[in-house]
């Protein structure tokens, strides 16, 4: 087909001059490392938060918490990107809006895509916790207010701890699809993998090295994420138990 | 000990419990019976408030279930519930099952919580299973298990709801020898069961429930000799033939 191949360019040096090709992929690489990371944490935190806050007998909260993943699941995720780099800043108080727009523009994009991702994360985070809650038998929750557990004491040391370990195989896919999601934000000029994969195009006209090494990337990835996730799962299994319900 | 004043419960138009009204004295075992649907299950669960009721009054040891001043979860420590599906905490071992409301809830320290776990599970029999996990006990043990985990809270009173109906044949009566036992040492208890064999071995009253009415509330020999309403005949007749 008339393509030449030259792996070697990644040794060549870059057309900014400061780095070689190979650099600006490992910059992507730790860039959607460093904001898959950091938006996951967001995710996790809020998402279970959110999640317990479903299933609390006040309606207030469960009301609130219902608005939360509905807002977050149901806009585009590049929407909301947009949203949050382009909108936001404008309607911040001015002083905050001004320091936020006088930011180096790496922190500005950083900063908008790691909030973006990590509350659209949250509303599906939240939605496996609170399925994993809803799918105890509902005799452990009785169990633990009768034995003199309060409602917090219930979540955390009866429901949270079982429901957490249940949702362990949903919430991998959705910290797999927080890395592949974070491609998105390549829109805003964020250089993370994908982004860099392709500026690497625009100045070598190389696209199969060049693609080939960000799939090899992502995969690299998952493949950890992946493996991470399962010895979390063999960590956290109890002997004996099967299943949720009786 | 325990008291209820024409409790009544609805769930939108159905009504689950009517106007029932009966007592537990101190030292005193009640059986609840009746067919499935009675209300008698949701009546044992109102009184340690798990179940909400809409009028009428529940008092324990002189407090008022009902009441929303009164602080369920310290009313709750001291009575001790027995559910059918024993409901362990499957991801603790059997020894933590035991300490951990002794621990967090009564606030005693470890030493003292495990000394008393074992203790218990001596008692029912279970002391080499203590670092097993509920999933790896048969159905039996684990409501030994459950039967110690409430008395590990030094309750005034015991509440059972269907304790062996979700146990195999053979693994009933080692569930029924701990709970008379604990009848005979002079424990208050109020349990939901089917087991006629039990009650008249062990009850000092019986109560009869249909359709969310106390239909019989009778010393035993009385019932058992004698019920007063058709309907506890007719389900005599059913359960004693077999």
């Amino acid at each position: 087909m008339g393509y030449s191949w030259n792996w070697g360019v990644f040794l060549q040096p870059s057309a900014t001059g400061d780095d070689t090709y190979l650099g600006w992929m490992l910059y992507g690489f730790k860039m959607t490392i460093g904001l898959s990371l950091s938006a996951w944490l967001i995710a996790l935190l809020l998402g279970a938060l959110v999640g317990v806050l479903r299933t609390v007998p006040s309606k207030t909260l469960s009301g609130l918490a219902m608005a939360h993943v509905e807002l977050f699941r149901n806009i585009p995720l590049l929407v909301q990107l947009f949203l949050w780099y382009f909108v936001l800043p404008e309607l911040l108080p001015k002083d905050l809006g001004d320091a936020f727009k006088q930011s180096h523009p790496v922190v500005q994009q950083f900063i908008s895509s790691m909030v973006c991702l990590g509350l659209f994360t949250s509303a599906r985070v939240a939605e496996q916790v609170r399925s994993g809650i809803n799918s105890l038998p509902p005799g452990q929750k009785n169990a633990a207010l009768a034995i003199g557990f309060t409602l917090p004491q219930t979540y955390r040391f009866v429901l949270l701890p079982m429901a957490f370990r249940l949702v362990v195989p949903p919430l991998t896919s959705e910290f797999l699809n927080i890395f592949k999601n974070s491609a998105v934000c390549s829109t805003i000029g964020l250089l993370e993998l994908a982004a860099q994969g392709r500026q690497l195009v625009d100045y070598t006209a190389q696209p199969y090295e060049s693609f080939i090494t960000v799939t090899l990337a992502y995969v690299l990835i998952n493949v950890v994420v992946m493996f991470g996730m399962r010895w979390v799962e063999a960590r956290v299994r109890i002997p004996g138990y099967i299943g949720g319900g009786h | 000990m325990i008291t209820m004043n024409k409790v009544s419960k609805h769930y939108g138009s159905f009504q689950v419990l009517a106007d029932c009204t009966t007592h537990v004295n101190k030292g005193e075992v009640v059986v609840v019976c009746g067919p499935s649907g009675s209300g008698k299950s949701t009546l044992i669960k109102c009184v340690n408030g798990l179940e909400p009721f809409q009028s009428g009054e529940i008092t324990v040891n002189g407090v008022s279930v009902g009441d929303p001043q009164t602080n369920l979860s310290k009313l709750r420590a001291h009575v001790g519930m027995v559910f059918q599906n024993f409901e362990l905490f499957p991801h603790m071992s059997i020894a933590q099952n035991l300490t951990i409301a002794q621990i967090k809830v009564l606030g005693r320290d470890k030493a003292e919580a495990e000394v008393k776990g074992m203790q218990l599970l001596d008692r029912v029999g279970l002391r080499a299973q203590a670092l097993k996990y509920p999933g790896q006990l048969s159905g039996g043990q684990q409501q030994r298990v459950a039967i110690a985990r409430a008395l590990a809270m030094d309750p005034i009173c015991m509440l059972f709801d269907e304790p062996t109906s979700a146990l195999d044949p053979e693994m009933i009566n080692e569930v029924l020898d701990v709970m008379t036992e604990l009848a005979q040492e002079g424990m208050t208890m109020m349990c939901v069961t089917h087991e006629m064999g039990f009650a008249k071995r062990v009850a000092h009253r019986v109560v009869f429930m249909d359709h969310g009415r106390i239909v019989e509330d009778d010393h035993k020999d009385a019932f058992f000799a004698n019920p007063s309403s058709e309907r506890a005949q007719q389900f005599l007749a059913k359960i004693l033939q077999h």
